[in-house]
């Protein structure tokens, strides 16, 4: 058959989607199991989710969350560090963990027939970390030496300074790695008090996904944890729901000069809206058109028309309190002060003045429903959905919820959303790079004198 | 355990493998072209990861950008170019099945007529930035370009990284584009993969449609290449760099991809330095805590390979002390060879490693991408199971004797980033190398 060149095929009826059904298991002790069968390959994942992050840090000891976790895989019950790394080895598991603002994640994933001993390393690390002295050293060492090295990284310095001035004096005003002072002053009495206080089962929330039946996984996730007995914490964690928002800084520029830096690494942005916002969908669709693919107006605009970056992308950090919204690029230094007012430009323009096209509108629709199904591929991926339906608080019935709400979002809900809460006065810009190839036309931007950062 | 799938090849040599996989209504297509930066030549280096650009840019019959259509259809899609190879993927909807191969087809046979010399210029500054940010702006950033030029003479098509130099990404001509596309960009040098939610007739039938009238061009030129000839005494060199830790670079010349001793070295790689028993992180990292990290990777590619070990120096501690403990944990491997539970350990690593990679159909390393993998490097899709099977045979021996032959003193680079101005901090006798 000769094909049609002349336009482009249609798109078929859209393929019908089901969503892995999730099934819960409560616990005597407050544990909550989630269960999700994934067959396609011989693979268990399990995920647990402790809603204590880095804002949980107490206030002189950021970096806290974030060492405590790390301890987790550092030796527990019976078994000491290379012991313990030993035994997943044999079962050719694949441990991550992560800290963020709200929560600290684990996820173990291995082959299914190895399902019980994983969950049992799992369990272990979470309920009888052995937290020794000299692991500790080790660990806070190795922090330090990060903090070290995090100097020289660029996109590292802009993101600390982007955060401690929209949130000064705030639990989200620290990255979870803290600073070198507190990591210096830390004792592992505090971990070990962090630890038992934050770490109780009833706060725990255990995914279970992969080749095996909703009651397998739930008896297995049960069998490791049902015996850790209930108590109550004697630290709660902060709750980011209810944390203040802080005022706009008072400086909207700042730059950290950087001799011979080879670009400017640049971050536009404010605080803005917790994950509970009823604008979330609507507010996904105009991060869509403005700077959350590869096609929307910010990349298009400062990449593929002007050739300033290799990329420029934003995005709304929703968080279970109030989230950065940022723009994120690293670019040419000669052309760092056009490339903020290009941003600028883009920023103020679809809030009205150049509002969302219908086409925009549909693009960014349907690159975020079109696509939905390929975040349900494998176990893990289907693992960190559950989780954030347990991080959020949101309905079981989430998933087949999101494509009708993002559909309903029309071109008014984008320019609504993106005029109340996107706030050209209150922008942040943070700039580090070489202030000398960057040159002396800051005063173009017209955000007032720009604040030194000091390095390091 | 394998991907099963069909091979047919198009009268104009294209093959296309076809992988049914019904897990998630989605699809992936799955383009790689057999030229990388191996094919360039000195002078104009970076160029067949430029050219990768462009193909994004549009071409005949759709000349809007490569990304609106498929975005708007819900796809995921990127590429990428490496010494060997340049693939192309989408990950789309069932549903967008035809339009993915409608665009990959349009620009494998019709990329020219919708190239201009802005596209290009544009292009050019994107890879410069993208050159500034992954390399230039990152510390350490330019150690592996002082390593592949320590390792491979200039002649050498590895001598060069696939980013290429600066200098030669200006000096591209859109000329040059053309004359590249119609070497390399024919079907007779390609593979298409489609792995998913489809039925292999039909996918077949629309892809014989779309790819078959494309024009087979002429067989493309196998890069050329000496062999680089043995390093026969320890080369140590040293790069000043915006760096806070002084880091050591160590390599050697190593087998080829699926050559032999390939698999056995990559196990070597594992026993050394993955996961906290490993032996250097325990003993550099974890004991002695001289080390803040450590890696060991066994870098295979298409003619030829290099084994490097990786370690930065915690304060304090010198390149001198890391280098010294480094030798001794390889002497020790050399000449005992691994634990029986070192080798349980990363037999059932490399066997769960085989698993996880059966998870996708599509992006960088996925089904599809594997398919076209072994179909480019070795002419068998099916090399799965022949793949896992090499890591299966190997034997403490053979990891004791790998490390004997390749792991050698006198035969290896040694390179010190180290803070500028403190040269002083590099192993002795190191000699400076400037990386542009």
């Amino acid at each position: 058959m000769a094909v049609d060149r002349s336009r482009l095929p249609a798109l078929g009826p859209e393929p019908r989607f089901r969503f892995p059904e999730i099934r819960r298991r409560s616990l005597a002790n407050g544990l909550c199991i989630l269960t999700v069968e994934h067959h396609a390959v011989p693979l268990v994942s399990f995920l647990a989710l402790f809603p204590v992050g880095a804002a949980s840090d107490p206030g002189q000891r950021p970096g806290l969350a974030a060492v405590t976790s790390d301890m987790l895989d550092e030796g527990s019950g019976d078994l000491d560090a290379i012991e313990l790394h030993e035994s997943l080895g044999r079962i050719g598991g694949h441990l991550e963990s992560e800290i963020g603002s709200d929560a600290t994640i684990l996820t173990l994933t291995s082959l299914a027939r190895f399902a019980d001993r994983g969950i049992r390393l799992l369990a272990d690390m979470l309920m009888h970390p052995r937290l020794e002295q000299r692991d500790f050293d080790r660990v806070r060492e190795l922090r330090l030496n990060r903090l070290v090295q995090m100097r020289d990284l660029a996109p590292a310095l802009a993101d600390r300074a982007f955060t401690e001035r929209l949130y000064p004096d705030h639990p989200y005003g620290h990255q979870p790695i803290g600073t070198e002072a507190s990591l210096r002053g830390m004792a592992l009495a505090e971990v070990g008090g962090f630890h038992r206080s934050m770490f109780i089962p009833s706060r725990l929330t255990i995914v279970a996904a992969g080749d095996a039946s909703h009651g397998a996984l739930g008896d297995l996730a049960e069998g490791a944890f049902g015996g850790w007995s209930a108590r109550a914490g004697t630290m709660a964690p902060v709750d980011p729901t209810r944390l203040p928002v802080p005022p706009p800084p008072r400086e909207r520029l700042a730059v950290l000069h950087r001799p011979a830096a080879a670009q400017s690494e640049l971050r536009i942005g404010h605080v803005s809206l917790p994950r509970s916002t009823p604008d979330y969908h609507a507010l996904l669709v105009l991060n869509m058109v403005l700077g959350g693919q590869f096609v929307s107006r910010i990349n298009m605009n400062l990449r593929e028309d002007k050739g300033y970056t290799y990329g420029a992308r934003t995005s709304f950090d929703f968080r279970r309190g109030p989230g950065p919204f940022a723009l994120h690029a690293s670019v040419q230094s000669e052309a760092t002060v056009d490339a903020v007012i290009e941003a600028m430009s883009e920023l103020r323009d679809i809030r009205g003045a150049r509002p969302v096209t219908r086409a925009e509108l549909e693009t960014g629709r349907a690159a975020l429903t079109r696509g939905y199904p390929q975040n349900f591929e494998t176990a893990e991926q289907i693992s960190r959905g559950a989780a954030q339906l347990a991080l959020y608080g949101l309905p079981d019935d989430y998933f087949s919820t999101f494509m009708p709400k993002v559909l309903a979002v029309d071109e008014a809900a984008v320019t609504r959303v993106a005029s109340e809460h996107i706030d050209p006065s209150r922008l942040l810009t943070v700039l580090v790079g070489d202030r000398e190839k960057i040159g002396p036309t800051l005063d173009r931007l017209d955000l007032g004198a720009a604040a030194e950062i000091p390095p390091g | 355990m394998h991907i099963p799938y069909t091979h047919h090849r198009l009268a104009n040599g294209l093959d296309i493998l076809i992988h049914e996989d019904h897990g998630c209504p989605i699809v992936a297509v799955n383009v790689w072209y057999h030229v990388g930066s191996k094919n360039e030549k000195p002078g104009r280096t970076g160029f067949a990861h430029l050219f990768e650009h462009l193909m994004f840019e549009g071409s005949e019959h759709y000349d809007r950008g490569f990304f609106q259509p498929l975005q708007e259809a819900g796809a995921s899609l990127n590429g990428s170019t490496n010494a060997d190879r340049t693939n192309y993927w989408e990950v789309v909807p069932t549903n967008a099945l035809e339009l993915a191969l409608w665009m990959e087809s349009d620009r494998m046979g019709y990329l020219l007529p919708a190239l201009t010399d802005a596209k290009f210029e544009n292009q050019r500054e994107v890879v410069l930035n993208e050159r500034r940010q992954n390399y230039e702006n990152r510390p350490y950033g330019f150690a592996g370009m002082a390593m592949m030029a320590a390792l491979y003479a200039p002649d050498h098509p590895y001598h060069w990284m696939t980013i290429g130099g600066a200098d030669d990404i200006r000096a591209a001509r859109l000329d040059d584009v053309k004359a590249f596309f119609q070497t390399y960009y024919r079907p007779r040098n390609a593979s298409l993969a489609v792995a998913g939610d489809v039925d292999t007739d039909q996918v077949l039938t629309m892809a014989s449609d779309y790819f078959g009238p494309l024009e087979a061009g002429e067989e493309p030129p196998r890069a050329e290449f000496t062999p680089p000839p043995a390093i026969t005494s320890d080369i140590r060199l040293v790069l000043e760099d915006r760096v806070e830790l002084p880091r050591l670079y160590m390599a050697w010349h190593s087998p080829a991809l699926f050559a032999q001793g390939d698999a056995e070295l990559d196990l070597v790689g594992e026993v050394l330095a993955s996961g906290k028993t490993s032996r250097l992180y325990r003993t550099l990292v974890y004991e002695q805590r001289m080390a803040t990290e450590i890696a060991a990777s066994q870098n295979s590619r298409e003619i030829g390979g290099f084994f490097q070990i990786v370690a930065t120096a915690a304060p304090g501690r010198t390149l001198a002390e890391l280098e010294g403990a480094i030798l001794q944990v390889l002497g020790t491997l050399s000449e005992r060879g691994p634990t029986s539970l070192e080798m349980e350990r990363c037999q059932a690593q490399a066997e769960a490693s085989f698993i996880y990679r059966l998870q996708t159909v599509g992006g960088f390393g996925g089904k599809g991408d594997q398919l076209n993998a072994y179909n480019v490097y070795v002419g068998d899709p099916g090399f799965f199971e022949t793949d896992r099977s090499r890591y299966r045979k190997v034997t403490p021996e053979a990891m004791q004797r790998v490390c004997r032959e390749w792991l050698r003193g006198g035969a290896r680079i040694v390179l010190s980033v180290v803070p500028r101005g403190q040269a002083a901090l590099a192993l002795e006798g190191s000699q400076p190398v400037s990386v542009a």
